[in-house]
């Protein structure tokens, strides 16, 4: 109590209880609330006390009981009293009726077997005048429907009742007794309301015969004070859940739409929540509000602003594209810190599937890196980098803008990474560039301010040497190479490492080290299973990134037999101008498998990548596998889909067959729908045992909906990549 | 509704009910939560908060924060309005009511409580009703301890 154990507390309460003194009595049932919980061993001892004093004539110390009851009884306790609580709720007090009522709602969440037991006397309780006991009826009406549908569907004959009730309350004069404000028992209106919208959902019976209703309550209640509103809340959340016919529908969005509009904060907050449940289903009525919805992005509040921030992502369309997104910029430069990834790759997400021109959505990737660069999600790097490199006509521009940013400011980690990537590959437009002249004095210095702060920070995966080094290969300039050769003796491992193979690759290589630091060729972010290049030296571009778990070690040392050199200093392969994580995940994957392929019989070692291959590509659909073996004859198979179409698929399935001998076992799927061009993947594992080791084969049958039609296709797989042959 | 707190401005506990069954730890943990993540609002902001699965809704009235947590389908309006309710109630009873009067007479406060609210739902909507109730209750109390301490004859 007040703060300090009591547990000395709990044999006495349990003495109190069982005196026969009222007042000792009311302080031991305080205490067992108190102190004892289910899990306490002395609340059972209270059990036979509780028994007692259900039945006994003073009805204060029955409301002590069953008060107790409901809040602390455990399983044991309401299955030994479930019979006395049926018992009574029959009884002839409303006073007790009512704590019976929610008593019997505490025993139900408990031990949801017993609610049958209490189903018939709820029914009848309906029917009585006591607002109290009505409540509680309503209540356990509400629990019982929403655990069990049987019951539901038994309760929906109650809806005329309820409907009948609530217009009695919303008619009915001014009665003292219950009346809040003007309004007649919100509580009691409230919570009818929650209830049919239980029994009204999915159900156009019962949702027609609750329309007049929800339509005199939207209209009469009187708006003015929080009562009103709550009331109104609920009646268009319930609006809003059932089978309602389109008017009401309009009706229940305008309110929320004047909702927007209230001064008061809480309401505001409400109504958002309220809007972010529909938006997916009537997107065009909450459009008409964007504007207010965009002006709560600068309210002062911190809920409002999170719940503006998601209902603002969640309405920008192809249309509003531009506008919107110059307030979400504006609010990602002062926003609170908490909001801001969720904002950054929200404005990714946007930008991904409206940008309406590359230049812009370049720009727009880049704002969002000056401002909020720390925030950023790491695959947001690789992504810019491969939409960079895609967008050959502006790379002129885009490399010009990174260097003028990188210039102002080095701090964020993420802009620097592409920044170095960029002008490494690009650094010969830089200089050549028609926008602006700028020397390559300049550029180098540039460097080498890159280089020493990033030597300094402990995650920089990607290598801002290999920049330098692809700038020389454009611009030849000795003092590339002096600035290499002093991080041969550099404190960070890494750079170290990095800077002795580039030194070796400008002392014994020199013959290889232009082709080896070309420009990197446009990677296509959806090609699983073609590869970057056929030739075993392009197929060096396999980026390895340092510490990835996939990387083999000896693989690489057998290309390096290929070259005709086992330097060990050149090992990993150097990446051709970049060393920045490799952008599809699944293209060092795919050149890994091609590799082996190429190199015919090298032994998978135990981290070898996945190989993958597409099984089946058509309208845009496609379907690429990868396994793995687990053991001797366990497989696991890996399934993702892409859409590289312009319209959402839904429904996306997968099934799948195999020979009789072999074990199937589909794991749930990652997700059924597919956004357009791209933008997600859905995966889905499969595990396949072989013990007979037959010949594996599968048929897949890919079913989805797209534009509103069902396609469905097969494939017949029969070889399965990786598997050693 | 699953569990109601009351604390003061410099984050002191004066009443805490739960409605479902926690163990110490969590309650602990919990209340901490509650009390460093009210007490950090600003004066106008708004009243409801998103807090792991639940919703909390919190009033502050003169130097006491009310404090709520419900379930996501649940009515945080309604919210607001018990909490109001709950003080109107101990308003009347007490005549006038502080923080001073909640932390001499916390067990009457948590009567109050148990007659308004029961397993985390409201139990009577009248509140002439819920003043009628306590004030039988604690007649009963009295006049059996005056009938038990009566010299018997």
């Amino acid at each position: 109590m007040l703060g300090y154990p009591a547990h000395f507390g709990q044999m006495e309460c349990v003495r109190m209880i069982a005196s026969p003194r009222y007042s000792e009595k009311r302080v031991g049932y305080l205490g067992a609330m108190m102190l004892l919980d289910e899990k306490q061993d002395a609340s059972l001892l209270i059990t036979n006390s509780i028994k007692n004093d259900l039945s006994n004539s003073n009805q204060y110390i029955q409301s002590l009981a069953l008060c107790t009851l409901a809040c602390m009884g455990s399983a044991e306790m309401c299955r030994d009293l479930a019979p006395e609580i049926d018992r009574l709720l029959r009884a002839s007090n409303s006073y007790i009726k009512k704590k019976a009522a929610l008593c019997a709602v505490h025993i139900v969440r408990k031990v949801h077997d017993l609610g049958e037991l209490f189903t018939k006397a709820a029914r009848s309780l309906l029917t009585e005048k006591n607002h109290g006991v009505v409540h509680g009826a309503v209540v356990l009406i509400t629990e019982l429907c929403e655990r069990n549908s049987e019951t539901l569907e038994r309760f929906r004959k109650t809806v005329p009742d309820l409907v009948q009730i609530m217009k009695g309350l919303v008619i009915s004069g001014y009665s003292p007794d219950h009346d809040v404000a003007g309004i007649s028992d919100p509580f009691l209106q409230v919570r009818i309301l929650r209830l049919l919208r239980i029994l009204g959902r999915n159900n156009e019976a019962a949702s027609d015969a609750m329309n007049d209703l929800l339509a005199q309550v939207a209209t009469n209640t009187d708006s003015t004070k929080t009562v009103g509103n709550a009331v109104l809340y609920e009646t268009v959340l319930t609006v809003l859940d059932i089978k309602s016919e389109s008017g009401l529908r309009v009706l229940a969005v305008n309110i929320l739409g004047r909702f927007l509009l209230n001064n008061d904060r809480n309401i505001r907050y409400i109504a958002m929540t309220s809007l972010q449940k529909i938006v997916g289903t009537d997107h065009n009525a909450v459009q008409r509000h964007r504007g207010t919805i965009v002006d709560c992005l600068k309210d002062q509040d911190a809920s409002v602003k999170r719940r503006a921030l998601e209902l603002s992502l969640a309405l920008v369309s192809a249309s509003n594209i531009r506008s919107m997104m110059k307030e979400l910029l504006s609010f990602l430069s002062s926003c609170p810190p908490e909001l801001r990834s969720q904002t950054a790759s929200g404005i990714f997400n946007a930008a991904e599937r409206y940008a309406p021109s590359q230049r812009w959505h370049i720009d727009t990737i880049l704002h969002v890196l000056t401002t909020a660069g720390g925030d950023v999600r790491d695959e947001t790097v690789p992504n810019l980098i491969q939409l960079i490199t895609n967008t050959s006509e502006l790379h002129c521009y885009t490399v010009h803008k990174l260097y003028r940013a990188l210039l102002s400011d080095i701090s964020q980690q993420p802009l620097v990474q592409v920044a170095c990537w960029c002008i490494g590959e690009y650094g010969d437009l830089l200089l050549r560039g028609e926008c602006q002249e700028t020397e390559p004095v300049q550029v180098h210095r540039a460097q080498q301010t890159l280089v020493f702060p990033s030597a300094n920070s402990d995650c920089d995966p990607v290598n801002p040497l290999t920049a330098p080094l692809s700038l020389h290969n454009s611009t030849p300039d000795s003092r590339i190479r002096s600035i290499v050769s002093i991080y041969g003796s550099c404190i960070d491992v890494e750079l170290q490492q990095r800077a002795v193979e580039y030194n070796a690759l400008f002392k014994k290589y020199d013959h290889m080290r232009a082709a080896v630091l070309e420009r990197m060729p446009v990677i296509e972010k959806n090609s699983q299973g073609h590869t970057n290049g056929e030739t075993i030296k392009e197929s060096q571009t396999v980026k390895v990134k340092p510490g990835e778990p996939q990387q083999p070690a000896n693989q690489v040392c057998d290309l390096l037999d290929l070259l005709g050199g086992s330097e060990q200093p050149l090992q990993p392969s150097p990446a051709l101008g970049s060393a920045a994580p490799p952008i599809p995940v699944s293209t060092p994957n795919t050149v890994g498998g091609d590799l082996l392929d190429l190199l015919g019989g090298l032994e998978p070692t135990p981290i070898t990548p996945v190989a993958t291959v597409t099984v089946y590509e058509k309208d845009g659909v496609t379907v690429t596998l990868g396994c793995e073996k687990q053991s001797d004859s366990g497989l696991t198979v890996t399934l993702t889909a892409s859409n590289s179409t312009e319209s959402d698929i839904r429904g996306f399935t997968l099934q799948a067959a195999v020979p009789k001998s072999v074990q199937l076992h589909m794991k749930a799927p990652s997700g059924d729908s597919l956004p357009a061009r791209g933008a997600a993947k859905v995966t889905q594992m499969v595990v396949l045992n072989n013990p007979n080791k037959v010949n594996l084969k599968m048929r897949l049958r890919i079913s989805y909906t797209s534009q509103g039609s069902a396609v469905q296709d097969t494939v017949q797989i029969d070889s399965f990549p990786g598997l050693g042959q | 509704m699953r569990f109601m707190l009351l604390f003061s401005r410099q984050g002191k506990l004066r009443l805490q009910k739960w409605f479902t069954s926690m163990s110490e730890r969590e309650k602990k943990k919990i209340i901490r939560d509650m009390t460093t993540m009210v007490l950090a609002r600003q004066p106008r902001s708004c009243n409801f908060m998103q807090w792991k699965d639940l919703k909390i809704v919190y009033k502050r009235y003169a130097s006491l924060y009310f404090c709520l947590g419900v379930e996501s389908q649940e009515n945080e309006l309604l919210a607001l309005e018990i909490i109001h309710r709950y003080v109107e109630l101990l308003d009347k009873y007490f005549g006038n009511v502080c923080e001073l009067d909640i932390i001499f007479n916390f067990e009457k406060a948590y009567f109050i409580l148990d007659e308004f609210l029961m397993g985390g739902e409201i139990q009577e909507t009248s509140k002439q009703i819920v003043n009628r109730s306590i004030e039988a209750s604690d007649m009963l109390q009295e006049t059996l301890e005056e009938y038990m301490s009566k010299p018997a004859f």
